[in-house]
């Protein structure tokens, strides 16, 4: 199987992601090779051929002059499958790709197993294993699934991509940087977490009461954030901060896995939910079955007497 | 104007999941349905824009079996003007592709000028149908969307990027637009709204009518994810697991030091 990876680059970096697609590639042996709309100064680790547009004529998003320059090297490199992060980038490109390519799309990937690829349904309460029916298939893979226990290491061979005429029908303007100031909770050694399952705002002064009686900060998951009833600073998850206490508390979290990516380096988490089966109990270190309007006083309450 | 926003129903994700007999995905009886949030904020958007504008006409459509009208009818209560049933018992066979080309059948000769769809759907998670829509149509489409805004035939919008970056794009319409968490907040159909929607004109066409394609991707097996390992899992009265969590707080942290 001969594998095209599409790195990826923001603001004048490559991403982090990169190596999880290295990774994939090297675990399905087999051949790979790379493209990239980035710049000749900033190199990926890789070994391997790298199919290289230049990101000042070809823009950072510029998706369908990226399909366009993408649909160039797969007809040269004649590829059984093109991989992409499933991030804001690759989520994007991707459907884009397959439909000029008439390929199945198989969407944020967690794992292979015996040769097919397995996506997550429901919040993770279910996994399916799929196969595409098309010669080329266009993958993209969930954040954190293929991390490497090492970074890779190499320098790629640069094949350049020219960019005939920049155009496309999307304009991109530039970037916003997220909201400076606020709470830091990165720095945080314990932090207690309010999830939907709080219900109303009115609910979110127990989980604060809890978090001032562990001496810690609260922190939320996003549609907490999104309702208006946590400050956006305090968002825990892929786009909000990343967490790494020694304790943390979800309340009424299921753990989608966008939340579990800022937490997960949690040294020791509790998680408090009336639903047994929420995946946050894949990560807990103890899941409480319970109604978190009753628990978390009660807990509060025996905290403070101590 | 002519709007369209497509939604889905979804099963709520609290709901515990049995996988049905054929293997292939989750058994639906004892299933509690909603709208997929994401497609929550799909309407909103829709319906403000309407509201913008004045002069629009703007139409929901949701493919599936009869159970989805019921969801059709809390978008006509949010606002919506007509609903568009596309009704299709084996729609949870159809891989994004086939439903995309569902959708776009319906919409071809419609002269829509904005769609809206959700980002992605809660139970599958694809996020692919709506920028498949938009490359079938061959309009421009603009994903991810914490931001809109419209003005003489152009979107201006800021799509979200990992880490709270956002980006800010622009296109002129006709579009697709795919929203994300957070856009708005989505409107609660008020009772009258509800009482009105009833008497919206809510049309269903069988799938088969409109030709869909074939599906691209194949599922050879739905499972629950192996346990692997998980913690300890505490249930009972709330104030011995509250004694319980201390006892275990202080001996596996330094938390209660
Ligand atoms: C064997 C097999 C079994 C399957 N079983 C199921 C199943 O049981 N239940 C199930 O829901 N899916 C099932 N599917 C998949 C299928 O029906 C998907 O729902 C469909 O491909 C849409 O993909 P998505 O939900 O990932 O859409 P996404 O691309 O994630 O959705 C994005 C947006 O597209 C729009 N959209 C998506 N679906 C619809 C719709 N039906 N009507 C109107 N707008 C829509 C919405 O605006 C939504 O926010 C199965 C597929 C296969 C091949
Ligand atoms: C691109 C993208 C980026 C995202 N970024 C983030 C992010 O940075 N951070 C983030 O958190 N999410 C993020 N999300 C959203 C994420 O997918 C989930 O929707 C979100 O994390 C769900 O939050 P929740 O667990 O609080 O709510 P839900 O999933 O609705 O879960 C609520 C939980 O509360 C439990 N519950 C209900 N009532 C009670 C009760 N009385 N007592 C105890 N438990 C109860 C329920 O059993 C359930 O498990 C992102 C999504 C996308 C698509």
């Amino acid at each position: 199987m001969k594998i095209l990876l599409v790195a990826e680059y923001r603001d004048g970096k490559l991403l982090g992601t990169n190596s999880e697609l290295i990774n994939f590639a090297t675990q399905g042996g087999g051949e790979n090779c790379m493209f990239l709309v980035g710049s000749n100064s900033t190199l990926p680790n890789y070994t391997g051929k790298l199919y290289l547009a230049d990101a000042g004529q070809a823009g950072e998003f510029n998706p369908s002059l990226h399909k366009q320059l993408l649909l160039n090297v797969i007809e040269k490199e004649q590829p059984q499958m093109v991989v992409l992060a499933h991030s804001s980038y690759g989520w994007d490109l991707a459907p884009r790709l397959a439909l000029a390519l008439k390929a199945a799309q198989i969407s944020e990937v967690v794992e292979v197993k015996d040769g097919n690829l397995v996506v997550p349904s429901c919040n993770a309460k279910l996994r399916r294993q799929v196969k595409s029916t098309t010669d080329i298939a266009v993958v993209t893979l969930q954040g954190g699934a293929f991390t490497p226990a090492e970074e890779p290491s190499g320098a790629p061979e640069v094949i350049k991509v020219e960019v005939a005429a920049a155009g496309g029908d999307i304009q991109f303007a530039g970037y916003e940087e997220a909201e400076a100031g606020g709470v830091d909770l990165s720095k945080a050694e314990i932090i207690v977490s309010a999830g939907r399952g709080i219900g109303k705002p009115e609910n979110l002064e127990v989980i604060e009461n809890l978090a001032k009686a562990l001496k810690g900060e609260y922190g939320a998951s996003r549609p907490v954030v999104d309702a208006e009833w946590v400050d956006p600073s305090r968002q825990v998850g892929t786009t909000g901060q990343t967490v790494t206490p020694k304790l943390y508390v979800a309340c009424g979290i299921s753990g989608a896995i966008q939340h579990l990516a800022g937490m997960k380096k949690s040294e020791f988490v509790l998680a408090i939910n009336t639903d047994k089966d929420a995946p946050i109990g894949e990560i807990a270190d103890v899941l409480a079955v319970a109604d978190l309007k009753q628990l978390v006083p009660i807990l509060t309450e025996k905290l403070n007497a101590m | 104007m002519k709007i369209l926003v497509c939604i889905k129903q979804v099963p709520d994700m609290e709901s515990k999941f049995k996988v049905n007999a054929a293997g292939n995905w989750y058994d639906d009886t004892d299933l509690a349905w909603r709208m997929n949030e994401y497609d929550e904020y799909a309407v909103e958007q829709a319906v403000q824009l309407k509201q913008q504008v004045g002069e629009a006409d703007l139409t929901v459509l949701c493919i599936g079996s009869d159970r989805v009208r019921e969801t059709m009818k809390k978008a006509l209560a949010m606002g919506c003007d007509r609903g568009a049933h596309i009704a299709d018992d084996e729609s949870y066979l159809k891989d994004s592709y086939a439903i995309a080309s569902l959708i776009v059948s319906y919409a071809k000769d419609r002269g829509f000028d904005l769609i809206f769809t959700g980002m992605q759907s809660q139970d599958r998670g694809s996020g692919q149908v709506g920028v498949l829509v938009a490359e079938m149509l061959g309009i421009p489409s603009l994903t991810t969307l914490v931001e809109f805004n419209y003005a003489d035939g152009t979107v201006t919008a800021k799509r979200e990027l990992e880490g709270g970056i956002k980006a800010k794009v622009s296109c002129a319409t006709p579009a697709l637009v795919t929203c994300q968490l957070g856009l708005n907040t989505p409107r609660y159909p008020t009772l009258p709204n509800i009482m009105k929607a009833k008497k919206k004109e809510l049309i269903s066409t069988p799938a088969a009518e409109l030709n869909p394609e074939a599906s691209l991707l194949e599922v050879l097996q739905v499972a629950p994810p192996e346990k692997k390992g998980g913690g300890l899992v505490l249930e009972g009265d709330p104030a011995d697991l509250a004694d319980q969590l201390i006892k275990i707080l202080k001996e596996k942290t330094t938390a209660l030091a």
